[in-house]
């Protein structure tokens, strides 16, 4: 990449020196060169250009993001279609401190001109700024001060982070006080995960502070959905994770960390035979499930119960999956493709079954 | 009723007349060690013997069990005697697919870095079975195999001069300073089904947990390995050989804290065996009078469920824990890592995301079912490149996420 | 899975063995079974034995889908 870096710079009505809050409904506007924290961030940084920077009143994206987010959008697409060395190399946007609105457009813009012209995109935000959670996942956030009292140190953790990202470096939350951004990664400690154990149950007996290395996550929840007036009437499906398919594996699903679900007829079939269907889960010992696969995915039951007049009707597919080692990404994937198949066909109940 | 070990490196290996160590090399004649083993066991159709030493270009796949060789030259019964044992030679059963999750341990390149099997001199054992044996049987077949190797490789060093002596002994003789505190070890064994079972003293460890055992007798080859799961953290039977946290503990004994023993548990299939096994535990470990605990474990998902609840509960009995666990957070790292937590797991040490990906580059050799190659492709997400480089998940690789913490590999959030 | 389809509208039972990894996961109506293998099933039993406790399991389920819940609830 050529020097100088060519940057494109966000900042609100206010800092791009617009007007105070009487403009915060102001529709963004492209201004040449650098503004307020831009003049600070290239004398900090004298390998920076602020090419372009971007002025936008923070009600406006904040009410209007989507419309905002073409706007600049648009805005820009003249600089990513001019030649190669003119082009950008990075978007910066604050530091926008603890100001919530100011946050929120900060973080939208960085997350779609990231994604649409593929470059990195750095803010800057105060660790509490609410946006902070919105959109630590999406893109980088440096650490800001409260207030503009903390300007010029907020300014140059932008700053270098920023550099190091353009220059490949490796980065840590910690070291270049950013917001994590919930990604795991691996790396080779200096001692054993046994030494490791046993150094921090021995400060944790003495009452000194240790850090864990996996922080216990907090679990979303989904509300209820009503219950089943009368099973005797209702449409019911069914969904496993147990990893039973048909024989041969058709679709390869993984024996572990599942890429895909399997979609498989059941009509005029009343329970899985073990000459036809087997598992392809890793997890378990399959000798069981193998022997006789309504053990995981009780087929047989389900149809004798329908006979009976204890289910209305069953939906002609079952969907398998492998819940082994797969990411929580990837089911919820295969959650929402399922759920739609199953809202737009009428189903009401769903009996899921896991091993 | 000590125990001593009596330990040997060796500086390389070879095929020879008589199997030997002679000048720190280890001889090792094929066609003797062929023919015991076929004549332990009639259920062995096919056989091949060969040496893997550390920085070859060598691959090896559908790797099913490992273990240290090993000989009892004085006493006869577990934690008895004098053991002499070849720290830096291992035998590696392969065999073809059977439970989905066999391994691959690469000598050379990016992927010796995660698995302790690159620096060791392997005696690679592809083992066939007879046609028409059940899965468990065909394990069975390869597992017995594996241990009769590493006794007929124990011989060659009977009479050799240990390198190293060391002397472990039950916790209940060893000197108490009454100003450390007092450490447990719980240490939790897959113990499923027929293709996921360890043995203790060769009896299933689905029956008799949880007990307490002395470190002692776990020092010598108490616990074998018989299970299928993921290659990255099964805890194969030289993992049990080399169970790091019990050398830790004592050597720390006196010095940093004082070791009062081991619980042995297991990690059942049903809630009800999970929640008993889980509220037995915490009894013995009360029992012991530990004011600290580390659990190990051994596999990922359902066990997940008994390490947070075997905290838990001794969190709550006032026993602080520190828990050993590997993470299975996506290829990107942005997935939940664990199927169970719980707010008391305050202290884990991460052994790495088992999702994280690495790419092998090709090996000028290929060690166990080759055949079967294309089949691991179904077994974990990988795929082969067209310079035959293989981009693999860390789960296959043996003992890379081992969650006795014998790896220094560990994660963080970025 | 659970949570999605659930999210669409559609009452989900999570019939599986280990109840606290459900609970973890978020589902609502939680059904235990037998055990990770054989959820719905149990080798150690003749033949029809085991399918008149599968049909149990199944019924039990169908009951759990037509009982309203609040909260997280094992039936």
């Amino acid at each position: 990449m050529a020097l100088p870096y060519r940057i494109i710079h966000c900042l609100n009505q206010f800092f791009g020196g617009i007007g105070g809050e009487d403009k915060a409904s102001l529709k963004p506007c492209l201004l040449e060169g650098p503004r307020g924290p831009g003049n600070i961030l290239q004398k900090f940084f004298p390998d920076i250009e602020v090419t372009a920077t971007i002025a936008f009143g923070d009600n406006y994206v904040a009410e209007n993001t989507d419309r905002a987010v073409r706007e600049v959008l648009d805005m820009l697409r003249p600089f990513f279609e001019s030649a190669k060395a003119e082009k950008p190399v990075m978007l910066l946007a604050g530091p926008a401190f603890n100001a919530g609105r100011y946050g929120l457009a900060c973080g939208a813009l960085c997350k779609a001109v990231a994604a649409r012209y593929e470059i990195p995109a750095v803010a800057s935000m105060f660790p509490q700024n609410p946006a902070v959670n919105e959109y630590r996942k999406d893109i980088y956030i440096a650490k800001a001060g409260e207030d503009v009292m903390a300007m010029e140190e907020s300014v140059r953790k932008l700053g270098v982070l920023g550099l190091k990202l353009l220059e490949g470096e490796a980065i840590w939350p910690e070291k270049d006080e950013y917001i994590p951004r919930g990604f795991r990664q691996n790396y080779f400690h200096t001692q054993s995960g046994a030494t490791r154990a046993i150094d921090m149950l021995l400060k944790k007996l003495k009452g000194e502070s240790f850090t864990t290395e996996y922080p216990m996550p907090t679990f979303d929840r989904v509300k209820p959905a009503p219950a089943i007036k009368d099973m005797s009437t209702a449409r019911l499906a069914l969904v496993t994770s147990g990893g039973i398919v048909p024989k041969g594996n058709p679709d390869r699903i993984s024996a572990a960390n599942a890429q895909c679900f399997g979609t498989y007829s059941i009509e005029g079939i009343s329970a899985f035979t073990p000459e036809s269907y087997q598992t392809a889960h890793g997890g378990y010992d399959p000798t069981f499930a193998n022997e006789n696969p309504n053990r995981v995915l009780p087929l047989d039951a389900v149809c004798e119960l329908a006979a009976e007049g204890f289910i209305g009707t069953l939906h002609e597919y079952y969907y398998a999956t492998v819940g082994n080692a797969t990411s929580v990404a990837n089911a919820r994937k295969f959650g929402e493709s399922i759920a739609k198949i199953l809202v737009a066909d009428g189903v009401q109940a769903v009996i899921l079954t896991s091993t | 009723m000590a125990l001593t070990i009596g330990s040997i490196w060796i500086e390389d290996i070879e095929f020879g007349h008589k199997s030997l160590l002679r000048d720190k090399i280890l001889v090792v004649n094929k066609e003797d060690l062929r023919n015991f083993l076929l004549g332990k066991d009639n259920r062995i159709r096919a056989l091949d013997i060969a040496l893997a030493k550390p920085e070859e270009s060598t691959r090896i796949i559908c790797v099913k069990d490992v273990i240290a060789p090993w000989c009892k030259v004085k006493g006869d019964a577990p934690g008895e005697g004098v053991n002499h044992v070849v720290k830096n030679v291992a035998v590696v059963t392969c065999g073809k697919i059977v439970g989905y999750q066999e391994g691959i341990i690469d000598m050379s390149g990016p992927g010796a870095a995660y698995s302790p099997f690159s620096q060791t001199f392997n005696v690679v054992l592809d083992i066939e079975v007879v046609p028409g044996l059940e899965p468990h049987q065909h394990e069975e077949v390869v597992r017995l195999a594996g241990l009769a190797a590493a006794n007929f490789l124990g011989e060659a060093i009977r009479t050799s001069e240990p390198d190293l002596l060391e002397t472990f002994d039950s916790p209940d003789v060893l000197p108490v300073s009454p100003d450390l505190p007092k450490v447990a070890y719980v240490y939790m064994l897959l113990s499923q089904g027929l293709l996921h079972d360890t043995y203790v003293f060769g009896q299933d460890a689905k029956a008799g947990m949880p007990r307490i055992i002395s470190p002692h007798v776990l020092m010598d080859v108490s616990i074998t390995s018989g299970n299928c799961v993921s290659a990255c953290d099964k805890n194969t039977t030289w993992h049990h050989q080399n169970n790091p946290l019990l050398r830790e503990m004592y050597q720390r004994h006196g010095k940093e804290l004082n070791f009062v023993g081991v619980v042995l548990t297991n990690e059942p299939v049903r809630l009800a065996a999970k929640q008993d096994s889980s509220a037995k535990t915490i009894e013995l470990v009360k029992s012991m009078g530990a004011e600290g605990a580390v659990i190990s474990k051994e596999g990922f998902g359902n066990p997940d469920a008994d390490q947070m609840m075997l905290i838990r509960g001794l969190e709550e009995a006032g026993v602080k824990t520190t828990s050993i666990t590997d993470e299975y957070a996506g290829v990107d790292g942005g997935s939940q890592s664990l199927a169970d937590v719980t707010s008391e797991a305050d202290a884990i040490i991460s052994v790495g995301n088992a999702n994280g990906l690495i790419i092998l580059p090709p090996m000028d050799r290929l060690l166990g079912p080759i055949k079967d190659l294309s089949h691991l492709a179904g077994a974990y997400p990988q795929s082969v490149h067209d310079d035959r480089s293989l981009e693999i998940e860390l789960q296959g690789i043996i003992g890379s996420t081992n969650e006795l913490g014998s790896q220094r590999l560990s994660c963080r959030e970025i | 899975m659970v949570k999605e389809i659930e999210r669409a509208g559609i009452p989900v039972v999570h019939c599986c063995s280990i109840i606290p990894i459900s609970k973890t996961v978020g589902a609502n109506r939680i059904v235990p079974t037998i055990a990770i293998p054989h959820p719905f099933g149990d080798p150690a039993l003749r033949l029809e034995e085991e399918k008149t406790v599968r049909k149990e399991l199944v019924k039990k389920a169908l009951k759990a889908l037509a009982t309203p819940v609040n909260q997280q609830t094992i039936f």
